[in-house]
């Protein structure tokens, strides 16, 4: 059965209604797709044959753009659909209309094809959605606002007024002009293309296409390009010549309304000889001011009074730079103890974790908040304990974009003993609070098993004692939770033993 | 006689070129006008722009420049050491802020990125770069990108403020190693930068948490942080580079690392090599650190097979680690999971996605892969596809060289 063609004519500049109405009238009538000869008014008509003119922006007569509806075709389109086409409508291929109605028709039956996205139509009009896309990203990158003249009587505290003109492929005004308006607020503006023209006044964006009403191109000095053109000719580095990765970016269709791009084939040209030149030089003596320079950068580094030895605060200064094991490479910091000096109870942790390296501070991440809280409960005050850990650099290995904790081995242990053994000398604590097999190996000075102490009391001589339980860290990874409830609870008694030990001492 | 502004530009403007970022995205958006009123200048819209290219291929972003190129440090590396013979100037702070409006209103750029050389002290110069963010934010409500260079040694409480206004904070690391930074810049301190990345860490990290009154979350940096290296300025092999990058990544949740091939610069230390900066190497890199990025791979599984520690110039590294994994091979499209499919070289992420998208409605072939913007030529040996099985093409030896690049007529000088 032969059809007749079905002639529509559209305006062509890019908007979805006037396609979608066309559409959704062909399709009640069941018109199917090769029996329509889809034409534009636009596409033929050169619209600036007109003389230049001054933009009015006091009163501008521009229609104001009308928002995009979202109404059904006749049968509810996918998501995505109206989307495409509205974004495939602003393309300047005159298949366009052609391209969206053949997918519209078989949409009616292949409910899925827009996820096909190598079905052939659907790629197609996917491309051409993409260069649309790419067309209004240059937009937004390459118009170059000259300003204008202030006008003479009432000027003052007016709105400055800018004038760009930009040559597009596609009809992408409508659907950038938004974007102008949010970025450029407080001042007027028009932007003049041969496929539209956008402008801003402060309270009205409108855009139009009408050619006795658009803008042609201005030619305006502005000042600010001579500084701008000393910024690009600067920023510019000779010994880095790539040429071909500017012109994909910026190709040279742009260049003409661009300020900056006078100077390319200058800079291009002269670029070797520069390297060269840099390269010749001979090395000069350092300028006068250099000696001067170099003593205020040693009394930039301010280094506090010596705290006198003996101290923790000593002992905190000399681990800050300790370097007896390999674990200060990757750690941010040494993350020394924290709390009194003569505190009668020192809890020994195994070593900082994430927050802890990044902070400085011991005992603050999960595993010290889980500490800090079974303490309280148990009525053990954090103020009056000394805190630390048996190794006091974060070891850890990266996995993807995290740290994952590992254990440090005797080796990393036993040079670390150096600063604990410190610890315990200048804080002479009664009551030795070790948590975890890192912490009673350190403690112990040699390897132990964590089973055969804990919940105990060992006398380390001299008068002071060592208790043992686990690293609060064992709870946090816990995965049964009644399991993890009664090792809380577990943890919980130990830390009431340290308790009524602590008040005993 | 004091220097015009122009030509104070060009001095500060050449001073900043050899810091890689240039990105002015991944922030969070906002734009003048609005519910709030109209007025106001600038918007963010999560991707960024590129005003321009140079002819050195890189984009031009933000208004790039230093405050002063004064500087009391002495890098060996650096253009603006105390003991070069570069021209100094200076600007003021309401110079900078008058050429990023003048300069953001012609929509040349999409903010300010501003560093300095250091002079007097640290925190005077720190507190310098603060006010000109607060000036652009607070006075003229500047709502464009702002990115700052933090100086080291800059006392904590600066750092804050600067989070307060910047979007983006980064402060360089510059040479992969301790000793690197000893030997070239006595006067930095690494242990102190990496502190500084940490604080800055918890900063953004608690200001991403909401209050508990006001639900509100602070702003600060919400563009993250950054850092760069200097690749080609010492001895250090891609190996301890990658794996510095994903120490830096994983323990200061950086946005990115830039690599900077050491390129030369004028009147140059005699400490450095004045060759052509290694832009290859420096492209390896930047590849190796994408596909750690995006594609799941880990820094060392990159290297492992690399007895000398550098990445293949000749190969990109997602090429060179599938040739060096051919056991792994050939890919199923139909039927491989996600992480193999972006182990194939040639796939891209967006590639994936759509083949992940197609392949539930039907069986994909080379031709399908074709219209999905693949190159066929390069991904047809490491895949099995509807109709196409690679044969024996994954274990010919000589599979490497149908990837290399011609040989190249060498440069006599």
């Amino acid at each position: 059965m032969a059809h007749s063609m079905t002639c529509i004519t559209l305006d062509g500049v890019g908007a979805l209604e006037e396609w979608r109405d066309a559409a959704r009238d062909l399709l009640a009538r069941a018109v199917p797709p090769q029996a329509v000869d889809w034409r534009s008014q636009r596409e033929d008509i050169d619209l600036f044959a007109g003389a230049e003119s001054m933009p009015d922006l006091a009163a501008p007569s521009f229609p104001t753009v009308a928002a995009p509806s979202s109404g059904a075709v006749g049968f509810s389109v996918p998501r995505g659909f109206l989307t495409l086409a509205e974004t495939v409508l602003c393309h300047s291929d005159p298949s366009r209309f052609d391209l969206l109605y053949r997918l519209l028709w078989r949409l009616r039956t292949e409910r899925a094809l827009l996820d096909d996205v190598s079905d052939p139509e659907v790629s197609h009009a996917l491309a051409l959605a993409k260069s649309v896309r790419r067309d209004a990203h240059k937009m937004t990158a390459f118009v170059r606002f000259k300003e204008l003249p202030e006008e003479e009587a009432g000027s003052l505290g007016a709105r400055r007024r800018f004038f760009a003109w930009f040559e597009p492929d596609h009809y992408i005004v409508a659907r950038t002009a938004p974007f102008f308006e949010r970025r450029f607020n407080d001042m007027d503006w028009i932007i003049a293309t041969p496929k539209g023209t956008a402008a801003w006044n402060g309270a009205r964006l409108s855009v139009t296409y009408d050619s006795h009403e658009t803008v042609s191109r201005l030619s305006l000095k502005d000042d600010a390009d001579a500084l701008w053109r000393t910024y690009f000719r600067n920023i510019f580095n000779p010994a880095r010549l790539k040429i071909k990765a500017m012109q994909a970016e910026m190709p040279k269709k742009y260049w003409k309304n661009l300020p900056e791009a006078e100077l390319i084939p200058e800079l291009i040209s002269s670029a070797e000889a520069r390297v060269r030149d840099m390269a010749a030089r001979a090395p000069t003596h350092p300028p006068a001011f250099h000696a001067g320079a170099s003593r205020k950068a040693r009394e930039n580094v301010t280094e506090g009074d010596r705290p006198p030895e003996g101290t923790i605060e000593a002992l905190r200064a000399a681990a800050a730079g300790c370097t007896r094991c390999p674990l200060h490479c990757n750690a941010t910091q040494t993350v020394f103890g924290e709390g009194p000096e003569d505190a009668r109870v020192m809890v020994v942790g195994e070593q900082p974790g994430d927050q802890e390296d990044l902070a400085g501070r011991p005992f603050i991440g999960p595993a010290g908040r889980m500490f800090d809280r079974i303490a309280e409960e148990a009525g053990l005050e954090r103020d009056g304990l000394y805190v630390t850990n048996a190794v006091k650099h974060f070891k850890y290995e990266p996995r993807g974009k995290r740290r994952l904790h590992k254990t440090p081995n005797t080796g990393e242990i036993r040079q670390c003993r150096w600063w604990l053994t410190g610890e315990l000398a200048i804080v002479k604590p009664k009551l030795v609070v070790a948590m975890g097999a890192t912490a009673l190996t350190s403690v112990m000075n040699h390897a132990e098993k964590l089973g055969d102490y804990r919940g105990r009391f060992t006398d380390l001589g001299e008068g002071q004692r060592l208790y043992t339980t686990v690293h609060p860290s064992y709870l946090l990874r816990l995965p049964d939770e009644t399991r993890r409830q009664e090792e809380i609870a577990r943890f919980r008694e130990d830390l009431t033993a340290v308790k009524e030990a602590q008040a005993r001492l | 006689m004091k220097k015009s502004l122009n030509e104070r530009l060009a001095i500060l403007s050449d001073a900043a070129k050899y810091d890689a970022s240039c990105a002015s995205s991944g922030t969070a958006k906002r734009h003048a006008g609005g519910p709030g009123g109209v007025g106001g200048l600038g918007s963010t819209e999560g991707s960024g722009i590129c005003h321009a290219y140079a002819p050195d291929g890189r984009c031009i972003s933000l208004l790039k420049i230093l405050m002063t190129n004064f500087c009391i440090f002495d890098c060996a590396y650096c253009i603006n050491r105390s003991s070069s013979n570069v021209e100094r100037a200076r600007f003021s702070v309401e110079e900078v802020v008058w050429l990023t409006l003048e300069f953001y209103r012609r929509n040349y750029i999409e903010g300010l990125f501003l560093s300095s050389g250091i002079i007097r002290s640290s925190d005077y110069t720190m507190e310098e770069m603060v006010r000109i963010a607060r000036e652009l934010r607070t006075t003229h409500s500047f709502r464009g990108y702002i990115h700052l260079k933090t100086i080291p040694e800059a006392s904590p409480a600066l750092i804050e403020e600067a989070g307060l206004y910047a979007d983006r904070l980064s402060i360089n690391i510059e040479l992969p190693t301790d000793t690197g930074i000893a030997a070239y810049a006595p006067e930095k301190r690494p242990a102190e930068i990496r502190k500084s990345m940490g604080n800055v860490r918890l900063l953004i990290e608690e200001a991403g948490e909401p209050t508990l009154k006001t639900k509100s979350r602070k702003r600060f940096a919400p563009a993250g942080q950054s850092t760069q290296m200097i690749v080609g300025a010492d001895q250090a092999d891609d190996g301890t580079i990658l794996s510095t990058s994903a120490r830096l990544y994983g323990s200061y949740g950086l946005r990115r690392v830039y690599y900077s091939a050491f390129s030369p610069i004028p009147d140059a230390s005699r400490a450095l090599p004045l060759v052509k900066p290694p832009l290859m190497r420096e492209h390896r890199l930047y590849q190796a650190d994408w596909l750690y990025r995006f594609y799941g791979f880990e820094m060392r599984e990159l290297l492992e097979r690399r007895p000398d520690g550098m990445l293949d110039l000749s190969l990109d590294p997602k090429l060179a680690w599938a040739l060096a994994h051919r056991e792994r091979f050939p890919v199923d499209v139909n039927q491989a999971d996600k992480e193999m499919l972006l182990r194939v070289p040639g796939f891209g992420t967006k590639a994936v996605k759509s083949i992940l998208s197609a392949r539930r409605l039907r069986r994909l072939g080379l031709d399908d892969l074709a219209r999905l913007h693949v190159s066929v030529k390069k991904v047809k040996s490491f895949i099995v596809a509807e109709g196409w099985t690679p044969h024996r093409l994954i274990d010919r030896p000589d599979l490497k060289s149908l990837f290399e690049p011609k040989p190249e007529q060498l440069s006599l000088l």
